[in-house]
């Protein structure tokens, strides 16, 4: 494990909402490709943040990039927590797709923002990575 | 001769060529999300509505006029004024839905006055919306916007704070009476109403931003210039709207926070950093868990990090993954 937080895989269709959250929390990312031609790797635990296009009823909540990412069953079980993105304005399948992701893979839903973010929780995402980091690094002896 | 010249023939529109996967995503959101007023059992907020006091019913009445009007706009000058600068066919053909969709909403209104109230009160209130001219200055800022021969990009900027902020002033009644357990139905109305004005904001924003990156630096910022000083213009008069309403019940700057909120929630769909700082745009928990019920928010990095688990991963089949 280098540095002191998990590494973080996420999607970001191109509206670019996630992908200007991760900008902004300052810790290396992996994109997950919007081709799902191409396919982005992990070899290590890692967070996925994941937005939400759901319908009303919930269909389609979790990107089809993603469900294709976490079909591989050994990309599956590096999964170690997930963060669920959506709006509210969308009643209760607002940030679906993280819980749906948590649901399946039996890995905590670590947390749930809006859109691109506000600065508070930017730090709440970055001081909840770094302690889950030191968390990972103390139990993978 | 010569005008038949000038007449342009759009190309059929192929839906099996696309030029930007976004037109047909938002496309199949929007029209699966289709509803009309009637699915929902207003009726049932009778008794509720008549546990109001005279002045909370003339306040609620006043706002859904007030909403009713910015959905007129919407429908008839709004998304129809978007359409000649679509880049793609799909795009034009998304914006007659979100047009048809904001006549839908407007239509909505007056199913929840013809449900709860009288016609002299329905009548009034019409009048009132016509005379505020708090809701007139922001109804003439937009427009001033939309008139033609406009910047097809501020048009896109004015039409996404419509859609993701000038709404919430008023939105934020039906869901305070929803968290007081009252006018339940018609907050789930609301709600449907809330759901499209969110994909509506999202997808011109999305569009916004197509235009805005291919712009030189200068012009940019000269954009952005203009967008976050409309935003302060519409500011002002939503304050002022505000006071006007609520100061009666005591709720302005509770309406003010979720105004702030939204605010910054539009510049995000521009693509755009947030204007209002977090102290000032925490909204009250009991208005988000109004709007978006049953999405129990899991807050684990808030909480004690020391008591994470890892879970196990369970071992599924490939096609268990049928999200």
């Amino acid at each position: 494990m280098v540095g002191s937080t998990p590494t973080l895989v996420y999607f970001s269709s191109k509206s670019g909402n996630t992908h200007r959250f991760v900008s902004r929390l300052g810790i290396d990312a992996v994109r997950i490709p919007l081709s799902v031609d191409h396919i982005a790797d992990v070899a290590e635990p890692y967070v996925l943040i994941c937005p939400t296009y759901a319908d009303g009823e919930g269909r389609g909540a979790v990107p089809k990039q993603v469900i294709h990412f976490l079909n591989d069953p050994e990309r599956r079980a590096r999964l170690t927590g997930v963060i669920g993105t959506g709006n509210r304005n969308f009643g209760a399948t607002y940030a679906l797709s993280g819980r749906i992701i948590a649901r399946k893979c039996n890995v905590p839903q670590l947390y749930s923002f809006e859109l691109a973010g506000t600065e508070n929780d930017i730090l709440r995402v970055r001081q909840g990575l770094e302690t889950l980091g030191r968390h990972l690094c103390s139990t993978a002896l | 001769m010569n005008d038949l010249t000038k007449i342009r023939i759009p190309r059929a529109i192929n839906w099996n060529r696309l030029e930007d996967d976004k037109d047909l995503e938002v496309w199949n959101r929007l029209t699966v999300n289709f509803w009309l007023p009637e699915k929902v059992p207003l009726s049932n907020d009778i008794p509720s509505w008549n546990t109001l006091t005279d002045e909370e019913q003339l306040l609620t009445i006043r706002v859904f006029t007030g909403l009713t009007l910015l959905d007129t706009i919407q429908n008839t000058v709004g998304a129809p004024s978007l359409m000649p600068d679509a880049i793609t066919p799909h795009e034009e053909a998304v914006l007659t839905n979100i047009s048809f969709m904001e006549a839908v909403h407007a239509r909505s209104y007056s199913s929840i006055f013809s449900t709860l109230c009288a016609t002299k009160d329905i009548d009034e209130a019409f009048r009132w919306s016509e005379e505020n001219p708090h809701l007139q200055a922001k109804a003439e800022a937009i427009l001033r916007t939309y008139a033609p021969g406009n910047d097809p990009l501020k048009r896109k900027i004015a039409s996404v704070f419509l859609e993701s902020f000038l709404f919430y002033s008023g939105f934020y009644l039906p869901m305070f009476w929803s968290s007081r357990a009252k006018l339940t139905n018609t907050a789930d109305l609301i709600r449907l109403i809330i759901r499209d004005e969110a994909v509506h904001g999202y997808y011109i924003g999305y569009k916004f931003q197509r235009g805005y990156e291919k712009l030189p630096e200068e012009e940019q910022l000269a954009l952005k210039d203009y967008a976050f000083s409309l935003l302060f213009e519409l500011y002002e008069i939503e304050s002022q709207y505000t006071e006007e309403l609520y100061d009666s019940i005591g709720l302005t700057e509770d309406v003010k926070i979720f105004l702030h909120y939204n605010a910054n929630k539009a510049l995000q769909n521009l693509g755009f950093e947030a204007l209002f700082p977090p102290e000032v745009s925490e909204v009250n928990p009991a208005i988000l868990a109004a709007l978006s019920p049953d999405s129990e928010n899991h807050d684990f990095f808030s909480g004690s990090g020391s008591s994470y688990v890892i879970g196990k991963a369970v071992a599924t089949e490939d096609e268990d993954w049928d999200f």
